[in-house]
């Protein structure tokens, strides 16, 4: 059972790995990865730093290349996967079945992860990159209940990895290009979601404004906080009533699911988040840490500490955390 | 060029569906895209009833397609669609990779639909290699993008390997999620549903908090506010090579629309779009809720 936590850049791969990440994950410094956003990630030369101090430690490091390639710019995803083979990680994290090809034939004992981003949903899907391209893990996109997660993970030939905490996905992964409707960058083409050069805060007699794009995605009164707006966590009018019509601003927090989780056979509690600081990684690694150990120690005395929820909930959009789609009545 | 009419993407009684394609098929369609995309739950008409509405509408001479659903997360969903892909006769649509699983179990030819992430050549040249006969481009795609890959398929001596469809008219269908959005709008989660979506024949309208339409809310799925049309750009599709242009169904007034989509090939006519009611971005390498005029 893997803790893998998320890191934009090298103190937070750093903190990650001293606060008891078994694993971190890490992108390229361009548009190869869902988290391409300015300041973040890694060149050749902070790649190779970051392989060895995580593998000083004994840990494993798996590099997301999970953007799909652009006609005439193929060259840029074939560069992350041999840069990062080169640099000797222990995983690529590929959605893009023509990079998984690439990936599968030229470097095959290289393990290939299933992104999130490939929306693997179900058995006959996961058997498809199985046969394909032999995948060593699938990451489960956010629209599984709990008891789907669980009859996969008994029925997959594949390890199954699940996302336990972070900003919330509402839509399957991959398969989403709101973004793109409104601004024309979508996490599938730019590596990116509701991208913040599109952002526009004003004030007004009403409120303050949060656009993307110029579209009006929430409206604050000076009571309310006011939330980063991604374009499906806005208040909007629907016959009438005006509310979070897709979601509300909140993060995922599957703490309470651990035991169930981890019996079910989950291998990998994947932590969201690599466009956050090092302090966040730093706390977010050092809670589940203790989670998972305590859950370890005795599986069948576990239950959530307050403590562990208040720190997370601290630490979530707008201090509200939610199980998403694993509790039904999400759906 | 070829023109299809799209699965339908909305939930209509079974009497509207049948009479629909009841007047489809004297429609200019070259081809008709048949079966439920969306949410399983939909059960007006069931795998069988979609078969056999798929075998009496090839009587008319078009080609017809099933098409599958795109967001799978149960075992009976699966079963259902191997159900549609064993039909015997009809090939299908993938809009999963199950799908393409499936198909390729049964060593069945298969279109790649608009769901599946398909952006480059390197993934054609798998699917094509594994039975693709024709790939429906990712909606979110522009023309520029088009072109460069379809010079680069040419340059690879693959162009005439599989057919190209383009989503060229209609809402777009944007994003699936694991949440009833239609059902939430109700106060409800999607296991009590209660099939509300069948109520909204053209979705449900989401506007910002000044009154622009930003979404329509389609059960799980979520489509563009704007109606997307590509009636413009018939000549310049037809100069890329696209083979077919999908009109997605919104009403019967959609079926002359696949008329005025043909006649762009001799006539050019220049129609005026509205930018609050009318997108083109996506294909002009802009918002995709823009329009280029």
């Amino acid at each position: 059972m893997e803790l893998l936590c998320p890191a934009g850049n090298l103190p937070a791969l750093k903190l990650a790995i001293d606060n008891g990440a078994d694993a971190v994950y890490i992108g390229m410094k361009d548009d190869t990865n869902a988290r391409h956003f300015a300041g973040l990630n890694f060149n050749q030369a902070k790649l190779k730093k970051a392989v060895a101090y995580v593998h000083q430690h004994g840990k494993k490091i798996h590099v997301a290349i999970n953007t799909f390639a652009h006609p005439g710019a193929w060259h840029r995803w074939q560069e992350a996967v041999d840069m990062a083979a080169d640099a000797g990680v222990d995983a690529l994290i590929i959605s893009d079945i023509g990079v998984l090809q690439y990936a599968y034939q030229t470097y095959p004992e290289l393990e290939r992860h299933l992104s999130v981003q490939a929306s693997s949903t179900n058995l006959a899907s996961i058997n498809y990159y199985h046969k394909n391209f032999d995948v060593a893990r699938v990451v489960l996109p956010r629209v599984l209940s709990v008891q789907q997660v669980k009859q996969l993970a008994r029925n997959s030939p594949v390890p199954i990895e699940v996302f336990a905490f972070g900003s919330l996905c509402i839509m399957a992964e991959g398969r989403c290009y709101l973004s793109s409707y409104m601004t024309g960058e979508s996490p599938n083409t730019a590596g990116a979601c509701s991208p913040a050069k599109f952002v526009r805060w004003n004030k007004t007699e009403l409120g303050t404004e949060a656009r993307l794009n110029e579209v009006l995605i929430d409206r604050y009164t000076d009571e309310e906080n006011a939330g980063y707006p991604t374009l499906c966590k806005g208040r909007f009018e629907v016959a009438g009533n005006t509310y979070h019509a897709l979601e509300e601003p909140t993060s995922l927090n599957t703490l309470e699911l651990l035991p169930e989780l981890a019996e079910a056979g989950v291998v990998s509690f994947k932590i969201e988040g690599r466009q956050r600081s090092p302090a966040y990684v730093e706390q977010i690694a050092r809670t589940w840490r203790d989670a998972m150990d305590t859950y370890q120690r005795a599986p069948q005395d576990f239950s959530v500490n307050q403590q562990w929820m208040d720190t997370l909930a601290n630490l979530s959009e707008g201090s509200q955390t939610t199980l998403g789609a694993y509790h039904r009545k999400w759906q | 060029m070829k023109f299809s009419l799209g699965p339908l993407l909305y939930f209509w009684p079974k009497a509207t569906v049948e009479d629909f394609y009841q007047q489809a098929m004297h429609s200019d369609a070259d081809i008709i895209y048949l079966g439920e995309t969306v949410c399983s739950k939909r059960r007006e008409l069931k795998p069988k009833d979609w078969i056999a509405l798929a075998n009496r509408l090839t009587e008319s001479g078009k080609e017809i397609i099933l098409s599958t659903m795109a967001l799978l997360e149960a075992p009976a969903e699966l079963m259902a669609m191997r159900q549609l892909i064993n039909n015997g006769q009809i090939i299908v649509e993938a809009n999963d990779m199950a799908a393409v699983q499936l198909a390729q179990e049964h060593g069945l030819n298969f279109v790649i639909g608009p769901a599946i992430n398909c952006y480059n050549l390197a993934t054609l040249k798998v699917l094509i290699s594994q039975g693709m006969t024709r790939w429906v481009m990712p909606v979110e795609l522009s023309g520029d993008w088009l072109k460069t890959l379809l010079q680069e398929a040419k340059d690879d001596g693959i162009r005439d390997s599989f057919e190209v469809e383009v989503f060229a008219y209609g809402h777009l269908p944007l994003a699936y999620s694991a949440r009833c959005f239609t059902a939430r709008s109700e106060d409800r989660a999607k296991d009590d549903c209660r099939y509300c979506c069948i109520k909204h024949p053209n979705g449900l309208k989401m506007n910002s908090r000044e009154g622009q339409q930003v979404f329509v809310l389609n059960g799980i799925q979520t489509m563009s506010g704007y109606c997307y049309n590509l009636i413009n750009d018939v000549p310049e599709l037809a100069n890329l090579g696209v083979d077919v242009l999908r009109i997605s169904p919104e009403s019967l007034a959609t079926l002359p629309l696949v008329s005025d989509f043909k006649q762009q090939l001799t006539l050019n006519k220049r129609y005026p779009l509205a930018s609050n009611i009318q997108c083109n971005g996506y294909w002009h390498n802009i918002a995709g809720m823009s329009l280029a005029q």
